[in-house]
């Protein structure tokens, strides 16, 4: 039992700098190894329709007759399960968590 | 005396979880509590029909977004006894390495929130300040900070090398030195100990008989923990259930500080056996079979149900969380409590509702 049992705490900390950043002054450094945005690589890509298939919440769009990959920002949850199942390691997930998607719109490739 | 019926929930500033009690009061004494839930309801149950096995597994991670890892970790146990699937070793140690991580962060949190319920801010923020730590550890090694993902039928998808380990065992004196001296305000300082100390009385057999799960049974002297069945690399581990004999709401707050300390010495067992070899066996087929899977939450048990009929969607998905089993224990401590007690009450068996609706 005890009174004032933070106050050797609240001192350390008092003297020390804060552990919360000014966001959105100072950007958050991306971690590495954090799944962050789904990159894609055109070059590479054989439009199989793998990824689209195999997207948990459907974001992504493959027009194999046009030659286009898209994907719906919005609804990617970047679990990473198209990056495992590409077979020409097209796609990978960046530690940076990339812009904010504010339209509904697809991302076309 | 009048009885007046108090509406908490599901809005209310003290908690983040959508349960609705009406309480019935008399004068600042509560007589009866009574629960309503569903306002979260997903129907996750009901989409495993929908949904590929495998696939299903991110579902099961998104039930809760605080002990997510255990759940995906369960699922995925219950698939693979299901299909007689040999997992590697090292993949069951890395799913106790990041399971004990989930419970550092979920009872960090729990201490943080009930910091915050007994108006100690400052106490609050020290805590999620230790929490952030751990989740560091977590995003750097997983991915995610609190869905984690590296679950999948058959094993783990990352792995963690031996220099991320030694950084890993490196951060976790500091975060262990760290909550230390928090903890040392949570079961020294007086005004803590005043709002706590017999509250809320839960005696040995009435939490086994309400079916009480967790830190709520465990505070009230039962030694049952999940853990103790030996899932993952539970049986090549040393360790004893945190008790305490009270059965009060200090007792419950001193079970989850042990089980800090508890983890992060599962965490330095389990990175010291960590076996070599792979990380995951290929999965080919469908599940056929039933199968009952039970590990230990941070809240406490969790059940999952599972029955294939061998196609690609399984039959039949259920879960019993351990909020569930809590709540009559609840019901049962708000009888005859202060209606200042309540927040209090409701947070000392760290309800997750969200589990509990799907």
């Amino acid at each position: 039992m005890g009174y004032f049992t933070l106050t050797r705490l609240a001192l350390k900390w008092a003297l020390s700098k804060p552990v919360t950043t000014r966001y959105p002054f100072e950007p958050r450094q991306p971690v590495p190894g954090s799944r962050g945005e789904l990159a894609f690589t055109k070059e590479s890509c054989v439009y199989c329709n793998i990824c689209a298939k195999k997207c948990p919440t459907g974001a992504l769009v493959v027009n194999r007759a046009g030659k286009r990959w898209a994907i719906d920002r919005l609804l990617c949850i970047r679990c990473g399960y198209c990056v495992e199942s590409c077979p020409k390691k097209s796609l990978s997930l960046t530690p940076s968590h990339g812009t904010i998607a504010i339209t509904k719109d697809r991302e076309w490739f | 005396m009048a009885r007046t019926i108090i509406p908490f929930g599901p809005q209310h500033p003290v908690l983040p979880e959508p349960v609705h009690l009406d309480l019935v009061v008399e004068d600042e004494k509560v007589v009866e509590a009574r629960p309503s839930i569903g306002f979260i309801h997903r129907g996750l149950e009901k989409l495993v029909e929908k949904k590929d096995y495998q696939e299903f597994t991110y579902i099961a991670e998104r039930i809760c977004g605080i002990c997510s890892f255990i759940h995906g970790q369960t699922y995925c146990q219950a698939v693979e006894t299901i299909m007689n699937l040999p997992v590697p070793p090292r993949a069951h140690y890395l799913r106790t390495i990041w399971g004990e991580f989930s419970r550092l962060h979920s009872h960090l949190l729990w201490l943080g929130l009930m910091a915050d319920a007994l108006g100690f801010e400052s106490l609050f923020m020290h805590s999620w300040r230790v929490r952030e730590r751990v989740l560091k550890i977590i995003e750097a090694t997983t991915g995610g900070r609190v869905i984690f993902g590296t679950c999948k039928v058959g094993g783990v998808r990352r792995d963690i090398g031996p220099e991320a380990a030694a950084d890993i065992l490196k951060e976790l004196d500091g975060i262990e030195s760290d909550m230390r001296e928090i903890t040392r305000v949570f079961l020294k300082d007086r005004s803590v100990k005043d709002r706590m100390c017999g509250v809320g009385v839960l005696t040995k057999e009435e939490a086994y008989e309400l079916g009480c799960v967790g830190p709520t049974l465990r505070a009230s002297g039962v030694s049952q923990d999940m853990r103790q069945l030996g899932y993952a690399a539970f049986h090549e581990l040393r360790f004893e259930p945190v008790t305490r004999t009270d059965g009060d709401s200090y007792a419950r707050c001193a079970v989850r500080c042990g089980e800090l300390f508890q983890s992060v010495d599962l965490i330095r067992q389990a990175f010291a056996r960590l076996p070599g070899g792979d990380i995951a066996v290929k999965v080919t087929g469908n599940p056929n079979g039933e199968h009952i899977a039970r590990t230990e939450q941070p809240r406490g048990e969790v059940v999952y149900h599972l029955k294939a009929n061998g196609t690609k969607n399984l039959q039949r998905f259920r879960v019993r969380t351990p909020t569930f089993a809590n709540l009559p224990a609840l019901l049962k401590v708000l009888q005859g409590c202060e209606l200042a007690d309540v927040p209090v009450l409701v947070l000392t068996i760290d309800p997750c509702i969200s589990c509990t609706e799907r």
